[in-house]
């Protein structure tokens, strides 16, 4: 008898799952990572998997490693696939296969040399990078010398500082933090008597709600910059100029997820975020101090007409 | 004073041509300093083309255990199971959505059962404790990632106690794998916790499966040690009665030696929960979700008060662990007289879960009993943050501390680092030969001096003696702060207890958290790394210390006193010379400490290994970890191995051992 109703209930979902190719009830693995934007954009696209009835689990892993355990299954997805910091992990995963690219938030990123406004009193020619230049003095430290200290980040961000440096011949010399937290440390310590700093930093980001400032405008970004020594004003090196000032943000998903979450998938492929709406995802965070899961479901309240057409 | 004298003398004789040796090296090592211009270049730095890519051969190795002999579908498959018992005390603990989905279990009868506990264990102060940190926890918002937290470690400490006590059983039973096991377990106890946690991530689900692997392995060691040591120090005459009385092997073991082991195996009971809990925070890199995640990600965004008061959480919890742990190794088993009612017997258990169900009900009826929401609870964060800023805003602070970080960088670091990147690499090798060589003869100046010259053959000097400068640094400023301060605090009857008191609660506090403060105070750069080293290696030096001048017999004492020796002769010539192994104990502890946080201290930003460290994590490089952290284990290996010796022969010829 039982054994009649377990073939029964299992050609129900079998038909089930062939008709209608309903999304699995194993969760759906969102990966969390350690900064606010991408942490409350999870939790909103986690809740908008919930909406239409899928099972969803967070996991905290690193940024880069993210993107092989994608290509296990492991992780389901990522939110946040910013062109600068993790292209190339990112590509690197594609050629290796198991990963899928889910399209492109509407959203452009920027990564570059940063400054508070409070800078700009002792250095008033900014953002022009040949003002920064002739200032540099100004941003010496005991460890520099009379050089100026350009504060980068992790050296696992893989960023051409250094090369610039060189290519462009400034007077500073790339000290390298070892997380995001120890930049924004700095610019905290240096708000109390407004000392000029100069960091990496990126858009969009809490810090702008914070401590507003402005990127420093080195020559404009060519393509083949980074790769031919003759584009750009310094005619013998690469990287004599700024990094794209448009870059993309983008989702990757594991390529098994169209076939076992379908529903799922199509949404995310939908899903596409603007500056603002990431900045003010941030800000619930950061500014508010709301925790992150509070943050995601404040932000859906207030912006119905932006996800409702997604889950139709 | 004669007598200690006498006793050195035999001793010193033999010494004499071992000085004469060690002099030598040590002759050899500075004229090869000194030569540094004209030095052939291989014996400055290993020339390239020796360095064999070492990173690439482990690399290879490692994808060949991994994919084609099929490791990973083992390990994959102990994941499976280890992920459905984390499974279930996660969702008891704090309501994941998998078997059995009963939970989570209200606030109020936990605390309300630790409580219990806690007088069983030891009287109403623990019970007070345990109490006072579950409903702290509970009212500051951070009960959800405590649990997170303590989900792991119940189902970690368990299986780390039970595979340490295996292998410390079958270590003492045959000396053979006791000999293969030992240098295992110091390599273990000395890899910076970078090289646990890769691979964890690879052979292992990613999250919370891959955090109680390399927490597991992170705990064992000590586990078995005390385990090998409690087994050997039985007394025969236990082990007689049991032989008399007809006991097969396995009721031997279980009824006569685990039971009168029993102190020494509860000890490392206590020891594998403390690093339990030290490891599933650090996990937080590796996906671990729970106070240590929360933690990172409040730091990312630089909330410092919040992150204070997760730090508070866990002190208050790791405080709470040891002393029901501890307070379990004093407590003796209870013996009923025969004819006691069942109930009696288990009052305890009864009235835990009594407690347990009565707030189950509760929790049913009153929300606040079963959770405490966001509204409700108690967090200060934006005031602290007010406090600290405040703090750091204050022009007196803001001057003492640019000008410490001028002096250092420009007059100790910077010449220090320079100096030591300077030295040709046989340099070094000789004089941790010389130092070797003086402290145990040939066998420990190969050890020493071996263990530099394969960190050398690895190709990572330069980033190996960047590493052994912050540490010696750091260390150096420790022993400027912690030995007066220890002496000082043995002296006062008042002192000492406080002062053990900060070394513990600094010791618990999570070792990242003093990362911030140090960036506030100093910048980016070498003073912080230093000054984050140096809260950490700061603890053993006092600590110890304070013990080994404490431990001095009395007659020792009252014989100085007789001979109407002054304070300051005892002193130095009574206390300070039989404390001295004790302190050097302290000494190589803080070393192992500093060349822990020193790979922390990454985080900060350093050109050091934790540096190339990091990098691996994130790229995967199995390979290139493994070289690296060898070359940090090697050094603290090496200079563990020397000071060890040192005070091991000390000891015997004060006749303390």
């Amino acid at each position: 008898m039982k054994l009649k109703i377990f073939f029964a209930a299992s050609a129900v979902v079998l038909s089930g799952s062939m008709g209608l190719a309903a999304d699995s009830s194993d969760p759906i693995v969102v990966p969390i990572h350690n900064w606010s934007s991408q942490i409350v954009m999870s939790n909103v696209v986690g809740k908008l998997f919930e909406e239409i009835g899928d099972n969803v689990e967070y996991v905290t892993t690193d940024s880069q490693a993210v993107y092989e355990s994608i290509r296990s299954g492991d992780v389901t997805l990522e939110m946040e696939v910013w062109e600068g910091a993790f292209g190339a992990s990112f590509r690197a995963a594609l050629e290796k296969g198991g990963i899928v690219d889910a399209g492109d938030h509407n959203a452009v990123t920027r990564e570059d040399w940063w400054y508070p406004m409070w800078t700009k009193e002792a250095c008033p020619g900014l953002p022009d990078w040949k003002a920064l230049n002739e200032c540099a003095a100004v941003f010496a430290t005991p460890e520099t010398g009379d050089k100026g200290r350009f504060l980068g980040g992790p050296v696992d961000w893989l960023k051409h500082d250094q090369e610039r440096v060189d290519a462009l011949d400034l007077n500073f010399v790339v000290v390298n933090a070892g997380s995001a937290a120890a930049l924004w440390a700095e610019v905290a310590a240096a708000e109390a008597d407004k000392k000029p700093v100069v960091i990496f930093n990126w858009t969009p980001n809490f810090v702008e709600a914070v401590w507003p400032g402005e990127f420093v405008d080195f020559p404009k970004w060519v393509d083949g910059c980074d790769k031919n020594p003759s584009v750009g004003p310094n005619p013998n090196a690469t990287y004599d100029c700024g990094n794209p000032a448009n870059g993309y943000l983008k989702k990757a998903a594991w390529d098994g997820m169209k076939d076992k979450w379908p529903s799922a998938y199509e949404l995310l492929q939908k899903i596409s975020f603007t500056n603002a709406q990431i900045a003010e995802m941030a800000k619930f965070v950061d500014v508010d101090e709301m925790e992150p899961e509070d943050a995601a479901a404040a932000w859906l309240e207030a912006n119905e007409a932006v996800w409702k057409p997604w889950i139709e | 004073m004669s007598a200690t004298a006498e006793t050195v003398t035999p001793a010193g004789r033999l010494n004499l041509t071992r000085r004469q040796v060690a002099l030598g090296l040590l002759i050899c090592a500075i004229v090869m300093a000194l030569a540094r211009p004209i030095l052939p270049e291989f014996l400055v730095r290993v020339p390239d083309r020796a360095i064999l890519p070492y990173d690439s051969f482990l690399q290879s190795v490692f994808d060949f255990i991994k994919d084609d002999l099929g490791l990973r579908y083992l390990t994959r498959t102990i994941s499976g199971g280890l992920e459905w018992l984390l499974d279930v005390t996660a969702n008891l603990l704090y309501g994941k959505r998998r078997w059995p989905n009963l939970g989570p279990i209200p606030w109020t009868a936990i605390t309300g059962a630790s409580v219990v506990l806690g007088y069983w264990l030891g009287g109403w102060r623990t019970a007070l404790l345990a109490g006072g940190t579950f409903l702290w926890t509970a009212l500051i918002g951070q009960w959800k990632l405590a649990m997170q937290t303590m989900s792991v470690i119940i189902v970690a400490a368990p299986l780390a106690f039970m595979l340490g006590l295996v292998l410390g059983i079958v270590a003492w039973k045959y000396p053979r794998f006791e000999r293969a096991l030992r240098p295992l377990l110091s390599l273990l106890q000395t890899l910076p916790f970078f090289t646990y946690l890769l691979p964890a991530v690879i052979f292992f689900k990613v999250g919370p499966p891959a955090a109680s692997v390399a927490t597991i392995f992170y705990a064992i060691p000590p586990m078995v040690l005390m385990t090998i040591l409690g087994l050997r120090k039985v007394p025969d005459s236990v082990v007689e009665s049991g032989h008399m009385s007809g006991a097969t092997r396995w009721q031997m073991l279980r009824h006569v030696y685990l039971p009168a082991a029993r102190t020494d195996i509860l000890v490392g009971v206590n020891q594998v929960i403390m690093l339990c809990l030290a490891m599933v925070v650090l996990t937080a890199f590796i996906g671990m979700p729970g106070l240590g995640a929360k933690l990172l990600s409040l730091m990312n965004s630089l909330k410092l008060g919040r992150s204070f008061e997760i730090g508070v959480t866990i002190v208050l919890l790791a405080i709470t662990l040891d002393r029901l742990s501890k307070a379990w190794v004093v407590k003796q088993p209870e013996h009923f007289a025969r004819g006691t009612p069942w109930a009696k017997r288990h009052i305890f258990v009864l009235a835990g879960l009594g407690v347990f169900i009565a707030f189950l009900i509760l929790a049913q009826f009153v929300q606040v009993a079963d959770h405490i929401s966001r509204k409700q609870d108690l967090s200060m964060g934006k005031e602290i943050d007010g406090v600290i800023k405040g703090f750091l805003d204050i022009d007196a602070v803001q001057a003492v501390t640019g000008w410490l970080r001028w002096f250092l960088i420009t007059w100790v670091l910077i010449p220090l680092r320079n100096a030591l990147l300077w030295l040709p690499f046989m340099t070094v090798v000789l004089f941790f030969m010389a130092i070797g060589y003086l402290v145990g003869g040939w066998r420990s100046a190969l050890i020493a001096g071996g263990f530099f010259f394969i960190v050398a053959l690895t190709g990572w000097w330069d980033r190996s003696m960047i590493t052994l400068y912050e540490v010696s640094a750091a260390v150096l400023l420790a022993s400027v702060i912690g030995f007066p301060l220890g002496i000082a605090a043995a002296q006062r009857r008042g002192w000492a207890q406080p002062v053990l008191l900060a070394c513990d609660t600094a010791q618990t506090f999570p070792s990242f958290i003093y990362l911030i403060p140090a960036i506030m105070l100093f910048g980016v750069n070498d003073v912080a790394v230093i000054f984050a080293i140096l809260i950490f290696a700061t603890v053993p030096l006092t600590r110890y210390t304070i013990e080994g001048i404490r431990a001095v017999k009395p007659e020792m004492l009252e014989a100085s006193d007789m001979s109407g020796s002054t304070r300051a002769q005892k002193l130095w010539h009574v206390q300070l010379p039989l404390a001295l192994p004790t302190m050097a104990v302290g000494f190589n502890q803080a070393i192992m400490f500093a060349f822990f946080m020193v790979i922390i201290a990454a985080f900060i930003g350093t050109q050091d290994l934790g540096q190339e460290l990091q990098k691996t994590l994130a790229g995967n490089q199995l390979g290139k970890n493994f070289v690296l952290g060898l070359c940090v284990s090697l050094m603290a290996l090496a200079i563990n191995h020397v000071i060890m010796r040192w005070a091991d022969e000390r000891k015997k010829r004060l006749g303390l051992s």
